[in-house]
């Protein structure tokens, strides 16, 4: 009988497939092999949702240390740590009031590796915040924002506010003293419109200020409704929103051409061929990269060898991997050596003195002290837009790709440091000494107070050298650099001023053990 | 029409209107119609060694109450520059977060405060006074 012949062969298949299947399913897992041939690390990228993002061969100009730093990567790193770490104090946080503090209280001193947890997701979230600006910085410096990548600089800046965003929204929920003013004078900043409202007496009919602070604190004062907004705003919507944008920017990247480099990359690299070559197209192109490794661009990589151009795996990736467990690393020191802050209980009747917000505030909280309006919101959405402009105002090509590239380069931008620096060190010891405006005239109407904040004044005079710089070198690209290197410093000073010179009721001192006793 | 432009014409109509009224709530939910905030009037004794232009606050109210000889007048210690708490001094106010500084009266003596601090209404019997933090009287009512 036939069947009885196949019943020993059946089963003896089944046994082999059983045999085999955690081989196959690896196989099908990875279709591709070991990433050993330029073929089999083509697919090993364009096969894998999660690299695919990259193109499967990278320029080598991509690949020096000096082009990126690292910066981006390094940005990256940080936000998946504090995505990581933040997941896990969700295990344990509660967001109420009073039981907050007493949650995170039980993070520090009571949950095995809490500390340690929390400590690096408040490392992670400062070292995203530096390396986001430094990042910004390379950026700018490199002219890496013109065509066609003027959008991308966008979304960046987009992700720089969201950053931003994300760290402030995090401050708060701990509720400690900290927490508790910073809500509060954060809220204020947001109903700070109305000085203008107030100033032009239409506040009863058109009050976005006051709308703003009611949709973010959902109450009329600081308390559970405050703590939960911020809360699903720390945990849910600004990450959503944030990994969102990350996708565009990296998809972006590579749309536009992978990295910014210099017209000449390809002939400077050539002149230096200090690094092993690399013979591209090591067997016949079956399909070393898809369709959509074609990006636009003078000449789209078809038909040609792409040269100058090594596989990403393991070039690329093994260098972002670095660079992530590099950032890691200083996360992890830093959190060894500095446990994050936990202050008092909040408590609504008694601010701290002085009631400082996060050192990356510091330079706003120093111009709100002068006026709330102008400070906190007049000056940073003009300082945004301005960013904003730069890649639709500079269209010019000459240094793109080359640090401090364009007409005045990098004299320009170390003459800049000087009305950069001593613009806003100047006016602060001014306001400091004399005091501003309300003690000389007393009785000045409040629009005045409102609009003539130092940062009003420092930005004039930097506009006012950047103009300058646009007609002497002729060019729009000269004053953008001398306009952000003149932001930049503004920055690094009043955020200095703000985290070392001031003390109980905002007065500036010397040095903290100047301060008066309680 | 042909029944695919229709079937596209339509779905985008569909969407938009969607989009649209999904907008509108999701722009009225985060305002709620009744706000959850505790009950802005409270009764307090004031006292009785209570000096001419001393401040009395209550525990855990942001008002400082005084009494004279023209009667008794409550101001409000919340800063109008970013919603620090006042504190009363010999002089008049001043708020530790950014230096500014009031009168006695609440008007603004120097700093970023872009208002004077507004009197709050009270009603005194005997020596209780019970005193509203949600309306605003003119400067210079007081109440015996």
């Amino acid at each position: 009988m036939p069947q009885t012949q196949q019943t020993p062969d059946a089963l003896k298949e089944f046994a082999a497939n059983l045999k085999h299947a955690p081989r196959r399913i690896l196989e099908t897992a990875f279709r591709t092999g070991p990433p050993v041939t330029d073929r089999a690390r083509s697919s090993f990228v364009f096969g894998n949702v999660f690299l695919h993002i990259h193109a499967v061969r990278t320029h080598r100009w991509s690949l020096r240390w000096t082009t990126t730093l690292g910066l981006g990567v390094a940005t990256a790193a940080a936000f998946l740590i504090t995505l990581v770490t933040g997941v896990m104090l969700m295990f344990y946080y509660k967001p109420y009031p009073d039981v907050a503090y007493q949650s995170i209280k039980d993070i520090h001193f009571v949950v095995p590796t809490g500390r340690l947890i929390r400590n690096l997701h408040r490392w992670a979230a400062n070292v995203m915040v530096i390396a986001v600006i430094l990042h910004m910085a390379r950026a700018f410096y490199t002219a890496a924002y013109r065509r066609p990548r003027e959008f991308n600089w966008l979304v960046g800046i987009a992700l720089l506010v969201v950053t931003l965003g994300l760290s402030f929204t995090g401050y708060l929920l701990p509720w400690d003293q900290l927490a508790y003013w910073a809500i509060t004078i954060g809220a204020n900043i947001a109903q700070s419109p109305r000085e203008v409202t107030d100033a032009l007496g239409i506040t009863e009919y058109f009050d976005p200020g006051g709308l703003q602070k009611l949709l973010l604190l959902g109450s009329d004062d600081v308390g559970a409704e405050a703590l939960i907004r911020f809360y699903l705003l720390h945990v849910m919507l600004l990450p959503l929103l944030l990994a969102a944008l990350m996708a565009v920017h990296f998809w972006r990247i590579r749309k536009d051409g992978g990295l910014v480099k210099p017209a000449d990359a390809d002939a400077w690299l050539a002149a230096r061929r200090e690094q092993e070559t690399y013979p591209v197209f090591t067997e016949a192109p079956v399909k070393t990269y898809h369709l959509a490794a074609i990006v636009r661009g003078r000449t789209p990589l078809v038909g040609k060898g792409p040269e100058n151009t090594v596989p990403s795996m393991p070039h690329l990736f093994y260098a972002e991997l670095g660079v992530m467990m590099l950032t890691l690393l200083v996360c992890l020191a830093l959190s060894i050596f500095s446990d994050a802050p936990l202050k008092e209980l909040a408590n609504p009747s008694l601010p701290e003195n002085p009631a400082k917000a996060p050192w990356y505030f510091l330079g706003v909280q120093e111009l709100v002290s002068y006026s709330a309006f102008m400070g906190g919101i007049g000056i940073p959405v003009i300082v945004l837009l301005g960013l904003g402009l730069i890649p639709y105002l500079d269209r010019e090509t000459e240094g793109t790709g080359e640090w401090f590239g364009g007409p005045g380069g990098w004299r320009l931008v170390r003459a800049s440091l000087a009305p950069g620096l001593c613009v806003p060190i100047l006016i602060e010891a001014f306001a400091i000494r004399f005091g501003w405006l309300r003690e000389w005239f007393p009785d000045i109407p409040q629009l005045v107070v409102t609009a003539v904040n130092p940062a009003t004044l420092i930005t004039l005079l930097y506009a006012a050298w950047s103009v300058w710089c646009v007609k002497r070198f002729q060019s729009a690209r000269a004053g953008a650099l001398a306009l952000f290197t003149c932001f930049l410093c503004g920055f690094v000073v009043l955020t200095t001023i703000g985290v070392w010179f001031r003390g109980p009721n905002w007065v500036f001192y010397w040095s903290p053990s100047d301060w008066p006793k309680h | 029409m042909p029944r695919r432009d229709w079937l596209g014409l339509s779905s985008l109509a569909t969407m938009a209107s969607a989009l649209l009224f999904g907008l509108i709530g999701l722009l009225r939910l985060p305002k709620a119609a009744v706000l959850p905030s505790p009950s802005k009037k409270f009764r307090v004794e004031l006292p009785q060694a209570l000096a001419q232009g001393e401040a009395f606050v209550p525990p855990g109210r942001s008002v400082a109450i005084f009494r004279d000889a023209e009667g008794v007048y409550a101001i409000s210690t919340v800063c109008t520059h970013l919603g620090c708490i006042v504190k009363p001094t010999a002089e008049g106010f001043e708020c530790p977060c950014h230096g500014s500084r009031f009168h006695g009266d609440g008007t603004v003596a120097r700093g970023p405060a872009p208002r004077p601090l507004p009197w709050l209404r009270v009603s005194v019997s005997g020596s209780n006074v019970l005193v509203d933090e949600a309306a605003v009287v003119p400067q210079g009512t007081k109440v015996s």
